[in-house]
């Protein structure tokens, strides 16, 4: 029987599923409810000195009907009081001492303040401290969050000096609005922290509100960059995992954090070397009831792939990322379409004359293979057809329901594809364009050609 | 300019019809319309729109549906048909293009295209916005075109895209035939179909109305146009040529839906026959139940596997809780004053007996006019032939289409063969040829 139950830097955690420092780790009695819902642990919203929120914080960008595929937000750290928040936290943790609260802090850039913090926030109970190095927006102004993050040095001192107060472990938070990540996950590690987290979020301007030329969100007619997060940034923050985790000045254990929303997503993350992951917006976006898919999915794949625990699989990709330069050049694979399962809409055969490489065509019905006709000239025969409506019992035609035309299901020339995958990308039907490897070749890679003395690439 | 010509100020169909004929299928908010635009996979070569008789580029229409452009949508329907409000509530699309949908073949509902068609049309005519089209410069071309239904109409707005004249003439006062008067209302309401032709006359296209075309005007017409369309339609009902047709009680499908929603029929009697079993037949008996009718039966003289409505339009009217009397066939109409009974046989056993109604619907197909066009054009079976790709009759500078060529199909085809004889008119008398499909859309 596999378990979730893991330790993260030291810390015993139920599952490996944490609410991020957000609104949804606001106050006690969300948090509560949280744990009630099944979360391991919650990283309490920062907190620091209160500030006051603008009204109209958020904005997304909707995608193909869906909602939310990014969210935006300029919302700055907690609103409340930190006695208030304290109190709070010491009470979730008499009342849940086996689910992990993190005090999640921002404070001014001076030793004292974070003395005092580090030692109140522990006092209340927190089972270990986040370093929000990372906010984007507002606090940055004032010489904190990101402005913190994208200074090295800065961050280490900052680093150094919570260390040298902290009794329970410290992740540090990186920001991804930085050009190479590990930098400041080196600078974290010199510092001292027990643990990172990465990402986030992203600096953004999430759009524009076309009759008003006001960019979302309106603040009384005007806005402000802010922070981008959401399923849209999760490829970006498995990058920065994985940079992080393949850097061994960097590598310290790494709390996974974007987009994440589901079992899967929190797979990935694990299998890039996370030792836990935090979710915000897909929280944010259905509630904290995502949390029991998130569980049941993730045994139920371990279970079929074998693993025990989250260590059986942490990590177990890490190895399949490499330079590119150590690809094999000698790898081919080809499209094929399974005309048993096609339906004709042609979407292989538009992406690949106008996005690839010309090779997929319309000719299964002719005597002879025509590798010359081009898009337009098919159109043009199919403008000119009549068609007229059919009558029942007079006419044969009706409605296509039977199977996909032959004349509609594309044909990949093999010799001419080039295996990009794009028609397997675009193709709306789950297994109909698969790539077959047909090379034969042993495998070479840039690097060796170009060391041999006769090399051409 | 004087205030425009506007056939929808006609009076409407009374509140009371209206009320009891609710649209078949309701428009589509923008929360449900979005989402199923955004449905749609944008197929190359798309077959929906091979299936359309008018080629309306429909993957096309329906991404900008999905990106917030309902004015270009509605644009790109116009372009390919200029009563696309119209056919998409009256297109019988399970076999045209939703019957086409390549989302069949993965065992998925197809797109509501007709309705997401409606959509955009509906805000195209709320907008007040014209036709995405202006006319050519004058070719100092003229085309005489007789009868103004759908065929008509969409060969004159092509024809004046070329820069060619067009007048249309009707013997009734109204335009549309049977778009207007002959749709069941539910599906396009007469003022719908009014509403969208107003947008015609707009392009400069001339009606003459209440004027049917004798031998003498004919002539009249010939020496002074270049070419004559003829957009007639079919003619009356078929007659049953059995005793007592001639009672008080006994009236047709199509004045019957003409009635109704014109506001002279108002009311059904109680017990109603409706002689056929077509497309109108159930269009007429839906109606019947509709405007009160407590019984309604429909009378066919073979199997539910002979007839010649739709699928969907016998499943409709079984839900409306109309009677089937198969392989029945009509011996004579009883009654004194007016229609007390109609006496039928079974044509599987000769057996006979009464059926007691109130009124009865004929519904058994249209005939052909015999009419001062025969000695023009040839025609077979009563169908004036054409070449499908021009429109042109056997007669050079007659061409033809809809109905009085192809014995009765679809507004859409009827569409479909106006633009395309407005292509042959034009070729021939410009030389000039546009492509019907794809043209750039320039506002
Ligand atoms: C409205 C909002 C407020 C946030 N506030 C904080 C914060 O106070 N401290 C912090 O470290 N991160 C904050 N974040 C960032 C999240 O903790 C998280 O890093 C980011 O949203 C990416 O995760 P996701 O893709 O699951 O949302 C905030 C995010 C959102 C959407
Ligand atoms: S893999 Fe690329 S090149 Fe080959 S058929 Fe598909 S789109 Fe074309
Ligand atoms: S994209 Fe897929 S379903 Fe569509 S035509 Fe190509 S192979 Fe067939
Ligand atoms: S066939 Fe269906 S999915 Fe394809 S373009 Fe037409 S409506 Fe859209």
């Amino acid at each position: 029987m596999p378990t979730l139950e893991c330790n993260f830097s030291g810390i015993k955690c139920l599952n490996p599923f944490w609410l991020a420092s957000a609104p949804p780790t606001n106050c006690g009695e969300q948090v509560m409810r949280a744990f009630d819902a099944g979360w391991g642990g919650a990283v309490w919203k920062t907190i620091g000195e209160p500030i006051t929120n603008v009204s109209s914080r958020y904005s997304s960008i909707d995608w193909a009907g869906q909602r939310m595929m990014g969210l935006n937000n300029i919302e700055l750290i907690s609103d409340r009081p930190i006695a208030t928040n304290l109190r709070e936290i010491a009470e979730v943790k008499r009342r849940y001492p086996k689910h992990v609260v993190i005090a999640s802090l921002m404070v001014e850039s001076k030793r004292e303040a974070w003395h005092e913090i580090v030692a109140r926030a522990e006092d209340a109970g927190a089972d270990g401290l986040e370093l929000n190095f990372g906010c984007p927006h507002g606090m940055s102004e004032r010489g904190m969050g990101s402005a913190v993050g994208q200074v090295p040095e800065y961050a280490e001192q900052i680093t150094y000096w919570v260390k040298e107060r902290a009794r329970t472990p410290v992740i540090v938070k990186l920001t991804p609005n930085i050009t190479d990540i590990r930098m400041a996950a080196r600078a974290a590690k010199r510092g001292g922290a027990d643990a990172l987290s990465a990402i986030n979020t992203i600096n953004s301007i999430t759009g524009i509100d076309l009759d008003t030329l006001v960019p979302n969100p309106n603040v009384d007619g005007l806005s402000s960059h802010g922070g981008y997060c959401g399923p849209a940034v999760k490829p970006i923050a498995l990058n920065m995992v994985q940079q992080i985790n393949a850097d061994p000045a960097s590598v310290l254990p790494l709390s996974g954090i974007g987009g994440i929303g589901s079992w899967r997503d929190a797979a990935e993350f694990i299998l890039l070397g996370c030792g836990n992951v935090q979710v915000c917006t897909a929280a944010m976006h259905y509630g904290y009831r995502i949390v029991e898919d998130m569980a049941d999915g993730l045994l139920e794949w371990m279970r079929q792939k074998g693993f025990e625990t989250i260590e059986d699989f942490r990590g177990l990709s890490l190895p399949n990322v490499r330079e590119w330069k150590h690809l094999n050049l000698n790898y081919k694979i080809v499209a094929r379409i399974d005309a048993a399962k096609c339906i004709g809409c042609q979407l292989c055969y538009t992406a690949c004359w106008d996005g690839a490489h010309q090779c997929i065509h319309l000719d299964r019905t002719l005597p002879t293979p025509d590798t010359t006709r081009t898009p337009a000239q098919i159109q043009a025969v199919s403008s000119t057809r009549i068609t007229t409506t059919p009558i029942p019992k007079l006419d044969d035609a009706g409605p296509q329901t039977a199977g996909t035309p032959l004349d509609r299901i594309p044909r990949v020339d093999e010799h001419e594809c080039v295996g990009c995958n794009l028609c397997s990308l675009v193709c709306p039907v789950e297994e109909c364009i698969t790539m077959e490897r047909i090379d034969n070749m042993p495998p070479q890679t840039w690097e060796e050609r170009t060391a041999s003395p006769t090399a051409t690439h | 300019m004087s205030k425009p010509l506007l056939f929808s100020d006609h009076p409407p169909t009374p509140a009371e019809t209206r009320a009891r004929f609710p649209d078949l299928h309701p428009a589509l908010t923008p929360q449900a319309a979005i989402p199923e635009a955004n449905r749609c996979l944008f197929c190359f070569d798309a077959p929906c729109t091979t299936a359309c008789p008018t080629h309306i580029d429909v993957p096309r229409f329906i991404h900008k549906i999905a990106s917030g452009n309902v004015a270009g949508s509605a644009r790109t329907i116009l372009e390919a048909n200029i009563l696309g409000g119209s056919c998409s509530r009256a297109c019988p699309v399970e076999v045209l293009c939703e019957g086409a949908c390549v989302l069949h073949h993965s065992g998925q509902q197809p797109i509501e295209i007709a309705r997401l068609q409606r959509f955009a049309m509906d805000a195209h005519q709320s907008a007040g916005a014209p036709l995405p089209f202006t006319p050519a410069p004058a070719s100092g071309h003229k085309v005489a075109l007789i009868g103004a239904g759908p065929a008509s109409l969409a060969c004159a707005a092509e024809l004046r895209r070329h820069g060619i004249a067009a007048t249309i003439y009707d013997a009734r006062p109204r335009p549309g035939g049977l778009n207007t008067y002959g749709i069941a209302e539910y599906k396009l309401p007469l003022a719908e179909s009014l509403r969208e032709i107003d947008l015609i006359p707009r392009l400069g296209v001339e009606f003459r109305f209440n004027t049917t075309i004798d031998a003498a005007q004919l002539e009249e017409l010939e020496r002074t146009h270049d070419a004559i369309f003829l957009g007639i339609g079919l003619g009356a009902i078929h007659a049953l040529g059995i005793a007592g047709e001639q009672l008080p009680g006994v009236t047709n499908a199509l004045d019957l839906i003409a009635g109704y929603k014109s506001g002279a029929v108002l009311t059904s009697p109680p017990r109603v026959a409706v002689i056929g079993a077509g497309n109108t037949a159930i269009d007429a008996a839906i109606a019947s139940i509709r405007l009160g009718a407590e019984e309604v039966t429909m009378i066919y003289r073979r199997g539910p596997g002979q007839i010649s409505a739709f699928a969907f339009e016998y499943e409709h009217a079984k839900r409306e809780g109309i009677r089937f009397l198969w392989h029945t066939q009509p011996a004579a109409i009883l009654g004194t004053e007016r229609v007390e009974a109609l006496a039928l046989i079974r044509t599987t056993d000769d057996s006979s007996f009464h059926l007691p109604v109130d009124t009865i619907i004929l519904a058994i197909g249209q005939s052909t006019h015999s009419h001062v066009f025969a000695d023009k054009v040839s025609t077979e079976r009563g169908r004036i032939l054409i070449d499908r790709a021009t429109g042109q009759t056997s007669n050079p500078r007659y061409f033809s289409g809809g109905d009085c060529t192809n014995g009765g199909r679809e507004v859409v085809d009827a569409v479909a063969d106006g633009k395309r004889a407005a292509l042959g008119i034009a070729a021939l008398l410009t030389g000039t040829r546009r492509e019907a499909n794809h043209a750039d859309i320039r506002m």
